[in-house]
């Protein structure tokens, strides 16, 4: 009696990873140069076409690796979020991950106009985890953090650091500008070396997470339950919103701010899979993963050769979804 | 397994509320903490489940002052269920049971034998295997209340703290949580220590009263002894006639008036 809907909802995971693999393939074919899946695994499979195996090695694997890494630790850190907020609409941003990283990063072309080229996402990460560090420390009040407390604190500190971000780029010089599209939220030119600035913290991060999802359940309760549950709530709140934090400035390292995907991906997957974090973030990884690689896809293969960048889909996308979002949990509460 | 306050002191910020306690709360019995809104009662039930640091003094658990325990230690001493217990929504009513058994799992140890007993175990206890898959928020109010309980027994704790368990409950549904209760007193050996409204209920169903008004203990005892007029006059500002419940002997009030230049006016009232 039990068991049957718990089964069929732990069957989704296998099947969006099917579904992830088969849209990978599908990406991998899409572009400037077209290609059938049957040409792309065989280009995949033996170096026959020279250029068709470069295009898919060096210009389209990594890039679809990123987008589907990056897009899966948007959707765990917004999973997170929304957990210890208990709020639905919670997403990064709310503890000034994306204004965090997007000042950070005038400042860094500022500052270091002669940095190499990783020193744009990594000075992004760092002002992601400064950020939340201050909406943090700025939220806790008598040795608690209320969530309702941090959601308002995380608004204002977003509100006025890309006020702040905004006022300085208004004095810059175009060549700034120009440099902080890859904090617009793309995918576009992601090789292999921003793969592996990526994925040893993906690595490290991921598998953490998973297994705090019992404490995470526990977090989206109500304080009171909580603490009588024995769980020592304070240091569990900061553990999860820093891991929540660290996540999305990993993913901005990878593809820059892309927006909504860490609202979307982790409420879509509670509406399939219920609250339970064991099952929540896989899912919810999955859907960011597939979420970010179609938005690429879709914007590649529209009106090639052109590309419309992910993020701007990702946003078309996710802004309706927001709305339909606040429709529905005005009418429920 | 004792609970009690010793010299016990509360308040936030710069308020006090409760001041200087002592309060035993006796094993194996149903304990119903009375009196007026804002009188402390809810602020001691918190201190009690180590919800609220105290001021000054203790909560002592079998001796030990409380606030030096691990929560987790606590957690598998007493149960609490707070006012307007939440949970996340589409959460069903086993799934939210089974967090009842947090306290007994490490970080990466599964389900044991035990756990899935204590789980079932609890939902028998209180009628909610038949609601088992059923998310919590469709449920009606009596129902989700019960299961909220189930939570607290599968921590299989000998102690159950209950705030305002009946409140927003229509009267059949109030004597289900309140004979769930007793019947988990007489036949489990729960010490039930609760934040009740409705003194008759109280009277009816607790072993001991604890009258508290402005942060003090008024009166505690054995209902009869503990509900009279004088004590309805000064703790609650109400006269009332008192009757004998006929089935149990214990006293049934009928409050026919405000008893008006009474505490109620005089207790001070800082925001």
């Amino acid at each position: 009696m039990l068991s049957r809907p718990t089964s069929s909802k732990s069957t989704l995971v296998p099947l969006l990873a099917l579904a992830l693999l088969g849209l990978g393939v599908l990406a991998l074919g899409t572009g400037a140069v077209r290609m059938g899946p049957l040409e792309v695994l065989q280009a995949l499979g033996g170096p026959r076409d020279e250029t068709h195996a470069r295009i898919l090695y060096e210009l389209r694997l990594p890039r679809i690796l990123v987008g589907a890494v990056c897009g899966a630790l948007f959707a765990a850190s917004g999973a997170i979020l929304q957990g210890v907020v208990r709020n639905p609409l919670a997403s990064p941003d709310l503890v000034g991950v994306a204004a965090g990283a997007g000042l950070a990063a005038v400042f860094t072309l500022i500052l270091l106009p002669r940095a190499p080229a990783w020193a744009l996402p990594v000075g992004a990460f760092g002002g992601a985890l400064l950020a939340f560090g201050l909406v943090y420390t700025l939220a806790r009040k008598a040795g608690e953090v209320l969530p309702i407390r941090l959601a308002l604190i995380g608004v204002a500190v977003e509100a006025s650091m890309d006020g702040l971000r905004r006022l300085i780029l208004v004095r810059a010089d175009d060549s700034i500008a120009q440099a902080l599209i890859f904090l617009s939220g793309t995918v576009y030119g992601a090789d292999w070396e921003r793969l592996w600035r990526v994925l040893p913290f993906a690595a490290g991060l991921i598998p953490l997470v998973l297994l705090l999802h019992r404490r995470l359940d526990v977090l989206s309760f109500g304080d009171e339950t909580a603490k009588s549950l024995g769980m020592r709530l304070e240091p569990a709140r900061l553990v999860a919103l820093a891991l929540g934090t660290a996540l999305a400035a990993v993913a901005v390292m990878g593809v820059g701010i892309l927006g909504f995907v860490g609202l979307i991906a982790p409420h879509a997957a509670r509406l399939l899979v219920g609250p339970g974090f064991r099952l929540l973030l896989p899912t919810a990884m999955l859907l960011g993963a597939l979420l970010v690689v179609g938005a690429d896809t879709l914007g590649r293969g529209l009106v090639p050769p052109l590309e419309i960048p992910a993020g701007l889909l990702t946003t078309l996308l996710g802004a309706p979804y927001f709305l339909y979002l606040m429709r529905k949990v005005g009418r429920v509460r | 397994m004792s609970l009690q306050t010793r010299q016990l002191s509360l308040g936030y910020d710069e308020r006090r509320v409760i001041e200087a306690l002592n309060l035993t709360l006796p094993a194996g019995q149903i304990t119903a903490l009375i009196g007026p809104n804002g009188c402390g009662k809810s602020t001691l039930l918190r201190a009690l489940a180590r919800l609220l640091k105290p001021k000054e003094g203790a909560v002592l658990l079998d001796g030990k002052a409380i606030h030096t325990l691990s929560t987790k230690a606590v957690a598998r001493e007493l149960a609490l269920l707070p006012q307007m217990p939440q949970a996340p929504e589409g959460l069903t009513v086993e799934a939210l049971v089974w967090f009842g058994r947090y306290p007994y799992q490490s970080l990466l140890g599964g389900r044991s034998e035990h756990d899935r007993k204590a789980v079932d175990w609890a939902l028998d206890q209180t009628g909610m295997r038949v609601f088992a898959s059923r998310p919590l928020e469709t449920l009606s109010g009596g129902q989700r209340q019960r299961a909220w309980i189930a939570v607290a027994l599968a921590q299989e704790t000998p102690i159950l703290l209950l705030d305002e368990p009946t409140t927003y409950l229509d009267l059949s549904h109030q004597l289900e949580v309140l004979q769930l209760l007793q019947r988990l007193n007489r036949e489990e050996g729960k010490t039930v220590v609760m934040v009740l409204h409705d003194l008759n209920q109280a009277a009816r169903y607790a072993h001991h009263l604890v009258a508290v008004n402005g942060g003090r203990v008024v009166a505690e005892g054995a209902p009869a002894a503990v509900l009279n007029e004088r004590i309805l006059r000064e703790v609650f500002g109400l006269k009332a006639h008192f009757l004998r419940d006929p089935e149990t002997g214990t006293p049934h009030c009928i409050p026919y008036a405000l008893a008006r230049k009474e505490p109620l006016e005089l207790m001070e009232e800082k925001p």
